[in-house]
């Protein structure tokens, strides 16, 4: 045992250059971090900033919540009303939108539930409902997950567990098993272009203005835990919202998918 | 099956052409389940020999409890380091959550029960009347535990082999310590899951190739030092 604690030490003392203040925690959400986007603006901002990122990709109910403990020091999320509870019980500072896109009902190409040509996102739900077809849940309390549950609540319908799935993953992964199964789902639209090319499945309904979604940067309180980076942080979220990463923001997708993925908040 | 062969193709290319990111990727599995490893037959096997040849009450406890370690979920162990290693924990004030020294801990503690418990075995399948015929030639304890090893060679080995094998292959554990940061903590089993949501699957298989030959020469190596005549 005392050699097991004495390796554990060891090891620890190896280590302690990862404790340095040059280190930033981003908690963000999979519907981000599936597209690349991330893998593209990181590198940029440590070679200019001189601060490494871990970038922790997870659903924004987890990331909110990491936040509130303070294990993150930055987060990248798209819920805007827990978002403002966050905010108001003093656990957040700072918040900017960054970028923006806006979600879409996809599923199979030949459209059994006729959601082409639902009038708004609600009828578009009830009419997956009431043509009995499988719909594919995120179920981890992600920004997507809960626009999904509002829009069956605002629907008025609790759907039929027989063909109600939640995965349980992140957006890229439950993609692919509604892609797997023929199944509906909501997405961000971003991740869809990002994963157009390996599955089958269609926009089927689109509504910029109902189903918009907005991705904000918030910082983390640094008065609430002593711990938080946020030096580190207000950098890398003024480095978000500068020109040059905006623009980068909106070329992001052009030479590999085709088309812009993110809609830069600033443009 | 048009996929598989196309999965093949690409992961043939990747690895002729050494793609430096699978390289890095790969270098790290190693390294860190390598060390992990280590760690873990440092600790393991002499606590294998203590256990063997001590006599206490409780004995058959702790080894019941070290065999139930070896088939402990990996995940748990995860989210046991994990909860430890928060800022908020224990051991938060070392910043190590999201390193790949988190990664080894996790891996270690996975590997431990599996080593300790598999040497504990072999060393008491060993003949009561040679160790004593050992101690009373005037050996020490520690003397007994170079001589016992040379005589267990064989299944010592095969217990770094089982040791290697539960390290390398875990991923959950990899995914919610080392949160799966490129060029940083990505391992090829991480890797290989990301890349499956993200719908790359030549990249997953090229991946999951990568891990198995891996895995395959460092077993073969170890077997060819295991079969070796002394």
């Amino acid at each position: 045992m005392l050699k097991f604690i004495f390796s554990l030490l060891i090891l620890f003392l190896l280590n302690i250059y990862a404790k340095d203040f040059n280190t930033i925690i981003l908690a963000t959400t999979t519907s981000v971090y599936d597209t690349g986007l991330l893998d593209v603006i990181i590198p940029i901002f440590e070679e200019k900033s001189g601060f490494k990122v871990k970038t922790i990709a997870t659903g924004t109910g987890q990331a909110l919540k990491m936040a509130s403990r303070g294990e993150v020091d930055i987060i990248l999320v798209h819920e805007p009303q827990q978002e403002e509870k966050f905010i108001n019980e003093g656990y957040g500072i700072n918040r900017k939108p960054i970028m923006y896109n806006n979600f879409v009902i996809v599923g199979p190409e030949n459209d059994i539930a006729d959601v082409k040509n639902a009038t708004n996102p609600i009828d578009a739900f009830k009419r997956i409902a009431k043509a009995k077809t499988f719909f594919i849940s995120r179920g981890d309390e992600s920004g997507t997950h809960i626009k999904e549950k509002k829009l069956w609540k605002d629907a008025g319908i609790t759907p039929d567990k027989e063909y109600y799935i939640e995965s349980g993953t992140g957006m890229a992964t439950t993609l692919q098993i509604a892609n797997q199964k023929n199944a509906y789902t909501l997405c961000d639209i971003s991740t869809f272009f990002a994963l157009e090319k390996t599955i089958s499945l269609k926009i089927l309904f689109q509504d910029e203005k109902n189903l918009l979604n907005i991705y904000h940067i918030i910082e983390v309180n640094p008065k609430r835990f002593s711990t938080v980076n946020n030096l580190g942080a207000r950098v890398l979220s003024d480095f978000l919202i500068s020109n040059e990463c905006q623009k980068i923001i909106k070329e992001f997708g052009i030479k590999k998918f085709g088309k812009s993925l993110f809609i830069p908040y600033n443009k | 099956m048009n996929l598989i062969y196309e999965g093949l193709e690409k992961a043939i290319n990747l690895i002729i052409n050494i793609d430096p990111e699978i390289l890095k990727i790969s270098i790290l599995s190693i390294k860190v389940s390598g060390i992990s490893t280590l760690l873990a037959i440092i600790i393991g096997i002499p606590f294998g020999y203590f256990l063997s040849i001590s006599n206490f009450p409780g004995k058959k406890l702790v080894i019941s409890l070290i065999n139930t370690g070896m088939s402990f979920p990996p995940v748990v162990i995860g989210l046991l380091v994990t909860i430890t290693l928060w800022r908020s924990g224990p051991l938060g004030f070392l910043n190590l959550l999201y390193t790949p020294s988190a990664i080894i801990i996790a891996q270690t503690i996975i590997v431990f029960p599996i080593v300790a418990g598999l040497s504990t075995a072999s060393f008491q399948q060993i003949d009561k009347n040679l160790i004593l015929q050992i101690l009373s030639l005037g050996a020490s304890k520690i003397q007994l535990f170079w001589i016992l090893i040379r005589e267990i060679k064989l299944p010592i080995i095969a217990t770094i082999i089982a040791g290697f094998g539960g390290a390398i292959s875990e991923v959950g554990a990899s995914m919610m310590v080392g949160g799966n940061i490129l060029n940083y903590t990505r391992v090829l089993t991480t890797a290989t899951l990301l890349e499956t949501s993200k719908g790359n699957f030549e990249m997953a298989i090229a991946l999951s190739i990568i891990l198995l030959l891996l895995t395959f020469i460092i077993n073969l190596i170890l077997t060819l030092i295991q079969q070796k005549k002394i």
